[in-house]
């Protein structure tokens, strides 16, 4: 990030209660707002209509295998890292119904499925789930043939941004040079500080849509000490990341160890489960289902997440071209490190560390790497 | 605000001409376009996704004439739900096309080259659209040499086709089955024991290569012992599609995805793949 | 006997041998001629020659009962037919079939048996030819047994 950059872009502050009101605004003009709430005992996303339902007093604290939810003095409304659900969900749903088929005489008639969601609002977006949605743009829209449903639901989300102020355990997004700052991509960003006598909101103005929404409730310029702290919180939290992967070169040396006996002892510990897969915020693989009534009058095709780690995920006729577990999980993590970067230009993995706290055995993608990159000489971490 | 979703995902509408069955498993599929369609036009090479109401979609190679686009030809073996199912349909009824995807054989690149097809079992059908426009180019090539290997007699794709183009005088055309069977006075072996006898000049040769992957592999082990350069010989991939159209991840093989940057690929650009397990 | 040297001498399968070694050769070596449908060898019998064919199409088959002759490998123009006259106890383990009219180099193994013994630089160039040979049939074997073209439901 450059100076310039920073300066340049228009901040204000806000007090707690502002936030509501852009909450309000926002629905006002029609937006379905998600946000971060408490749920099924971890910090997830969903609709939000008030403030009240941000997980203030709470904080996460992540390591491979391991989510706890667990009491936070400060007062923060986002003081926790990454959710497990990420906000895939909402641009890439995980169930869509693309078309439906009426038999008529001999042929059929087929009708693309339509569609009347509202336009959604993000709240909460941190850098690392930006870059995840700029790398879905690349991949859905870009390629030659474009997803439409992805396309409509991106095109309208509004994108409200926190700038990082708390990395989880298993974070390395400043590794993947993904965060913990976010420069781009939000139409407004907030860096909350939360000092012993304040409590208050740095405001980025993103895009001339956010400048709007902004303009609508009650804001004052930034002071410099404020920007100042607002600054201190992101560099602060660049220090403090739980892991790191060392990216130089990475897609050569992952590409040349192909045959690394280590593949063979991550696979014994792999369960093939695929929450990694599902927590990813860049995995984008779906498979088609074609659907039927039980009269075969009525037929509809359904598009649903999938995941490599399935044995049927990659298959010719005999079989599965992936039967062992370990080249299923060398297919997932080489496509994130190395392959990804032949395809779309960029690294598949933004550091989250979702795959890591997620894993029910703990696999930690970073650990692998590290040693599948060309340590031979690192040995499995003494056992949980 | 109502959205209507356009979608690549969304099938064009064709009829059923023909169903014509070429060996006990495989059969061809004519289809005509529905009312107000352009004709079809597609590459040597390139497959459509084809849909059967009910039932579901598999991607199935073309194997018609590109220099005749007023009927889509595909030819396959009837190995699961939606292809038993394909082999049922009667003239009249409906069929869904996506299509056409994927980069076909270099046939353009091959002009001013000798042309060797190698053909495995079921590998002919996706190389026929590329010998119908050889044929139709003639003096634009070489030598045009034909070698086709599959399982028994039995199992020889397009026969009589197979047998008119070795009775040209302008392409040579040899035929191997892994095993004879009574009355079989043609050649016995491996496909890669008709290579030698193929009159082709190594240094100015394109050649294309069909089949099982295994076949492909030897094929193109032993072209590249006797000189043919690895960027020039070129391997029609396999995989599982859902979407043909780069999205959905299934048919990816190591950073490619093969229904958009395949299925046909040059040699030298997949030549590692072929040799790691489980890829 | 003479004017098959040139002719073997250009032989692919005899490329780099000595001159000294291809007289040798020559020296076992006679034209012959087969009809179609005429035996080539036999299963069971000695093994007396090998041939290099100059033309036609030889098919290697094994008669099995209900099946009949069934044809496992075929040889044309240019094809080396016959190694088990290097190997004891020099019997033939198939029948061997012209199916068109063939011409071949016959070599006959006694003869180059001898020499090979009384000259061991002779018999190790023919052993290196031969492996290569027995290479490229097994290789060739193992592809059929694996039926790729074969339907796995």
């Amino acid at each position: 990030m450059n100076d310039a950059t920073r300066d340049c872009r228009e901040r204000v502050s806000v007090d707690p209660p502002a936030l509501q009101h852009i909450i309000d605004t926002l629905r006002e003009d029609g937006y379905r707002v998600i946000g971060p709430v408490l749920g099924n005992g971890a910090i997830v996303y969903d609709d939000v209509q008030s403030t009240d339902q941000l997980p203030a007093g709470h904080t996460d604290r992540q390591m491979p295998g391991s989510y706890r939810l667990l009491p936070d003095a400060s007062g923060a409304w986002f003081g926790y890292a990454a959710s497990p659900s990420s906000w895939k969900r909402f641009c890439y749903p995980p169930v869509t119904t693309l078309w439906r088929a009426t038999r008529q005489g001999s042929g059929f008639e087929l009708v693309a499925e339509t569609e009347d969601a509202p336009p959604l609002a993000l709240l909460g977006v941190r850098a690392c789930d930006i870059v995840a949605l700029q790398i879905h743009d690349r991949v859905l829209l870009q390629g030659p043939h474009a997803d439409p449903v992805y396309r409509r639901h991106r095109e309208r989300a509004f994108v409200v941004a926190v700038q990082c102020g708390e990395p989880g355990g298993t974070c390395f997004c400043a590794s993947m040079g993904t965060g913990p700052r976010a420069d781009g991509g939000f139409d407004l960003a907030l860096t909350e500080i939360v000092d012993p006598d304040r409590h208050y909101f740095v405001v980025e103005v993103g895009t001339d849509r956010g400048r709007a929404v902004l303009g609508r409730v009650s804001t004052r310029p930034a002071s410099a000490a404020e920007m100042d702290a607002a600054d201190a919180v992101v560099a602060n939290a660049a220090g403090r990341m739980g892991r790191t992967v060392a990216t130089e070169g990475l897609p050569a040396r992952l590409a040349v160890n192909v045959e690394h006996p280590r593949w063979d002892r991550v696979g014994e510990r792999c369960l093939t489960c695929g929450n990694c897969t599902m927590v990813c915020p860049t995995c984008f693989c779906t498979t088609i289902d074609d659907h039927t009534d039980l009269s075969g009058a009525h037929a509809s095709r359904v598009r649903t997440w999938d995941s490599c780690f399935n044995l049927d995920f990659s298959y010719i006729h005999g079989g599965s071209v992936r039967p062992s577990p370990y080249a299923r999980y060398r297919q997932w993590l080489t496509h994130k490190f190395s392959t990804w970067v032949d395809q779309f230009g960029t690294f598949g993995c933004v550091g989250c560390g979702r795959c890591i706290t997620w894993c029910p055995v703990g696999i930690d993608v970073t650990e692998e790497v590290r040693v599948l990159a060309g340590d031979l000489s690192a040995d499995l971490p003494a056992a949980d | 605000m109502n959205g209507m979703v356009q979608s690549p995902m969304l099938p064009d509408l064709y009829k059923v001409q023909l169903v014509r069955r070429e060996t006990d498993d495989t059969f061809t599929l004519e289809l005509g376009p529905t009312a107000g369609r352009q004709p079809f036009r597609f590459s040597a090479g390139q497959f459509n996704m084809l849909y059967v109401h009910g039932i579901g979609e598999v991607p199935i190679s073309i194997s018609g004439d590109p220099g005749r686009p007023g009927m889509l030809v595909h030819t396959t073996r009837a190995v699961g739900a939606v292809t038993r199912a394909m082999r049922t349909l009667k003239k009249g009824d409906t069929l869904g096309v996506r299509g056409p995807f994927g980069i076909g054989w270099p046939v353009e690149e091959a002009v001013g080259h000798d042309v060797l097809v190698v053909a495995g079992g079921i590998g002919l059908a996706p190389l026929r659209p590329t010998i119908y426009q050889l044929i139709a180019n003639r003096d634009r090539y070489g030598k045009v040499v034909i070698l086709y290997g599959t399982r028994t007699p039995a199992d020889i794709l397009f026969r009589k086709e197979v047998e008119a183009w070795r009775a040209r005088l302008d392409i040579e055309v040899y035929v191997t089955v892994d095993r004879a069977t009574e009355g079989w006075h043609g050649n016995v072996g491996v496909v890669t024991r008709l290579i030698p006898k193929a009159p082709f000049d190594r240094t100015r040769t394109v050649a294309m290569i069909c089949g099982p992957e295994i076949m492909m592999r030897f094929t193109a082990l032993e072209l590249e012992k006797r000189g043919v350069g690895t960027d020039h010989i070129y391997l029609s991939m396999e995989r599982n599609m859902k979407c043909g159209i780069g999205l959905c991840g299934h048919c990816q093989c190591g950073s490619t995805f093969i229904c958009k940057d395949g299925p046909v690929f040059r040699y030298d650009a997949i030549q590692g793949l072929l040799s790691q397990r489980e890829i | 006997m003479h004017t098959l040297e040139p002719i073997l001498a250009e032989h692919p399968f005899l490329k780099g041998l000595k001159q000294e070694h291809l007289e040798l050769l020559t020296g076992c070596a006679s034209n012959i001629r087969f009809d179609a449908g005429a035996f080539v060898f036999r299963q069971g019998q000695e093994a007396n020659h090998f041939y290099i064919l100059r033309d036609g199409k030889v098919a290697v088959e094994l008669f099995a009962p209900q099946k009949g002759a069934v044809a496992i490998d075929t040889y044309g123009e240019g094809d080396v037919l016959g190694w088990s006259w290097l190997i004891p106890p020099y019997h033939w383990r198939f029948d061997a079939r012209a199916i068109e009219p063939t011409r071949a180099i016959a070599l006959d193994a006694k003869c180059m048996r001898t020499k090979c013994e009384n000259d061991h630089d002779l018999g190790y160039e023919l052993m290196k030819r031969f492996a290569k040979i027995i290479e490229q049939r097994l290789d060739a074997t193992r592809w059929q047994l694996l039926d790729v073209y074969g339907v796995r439901a």
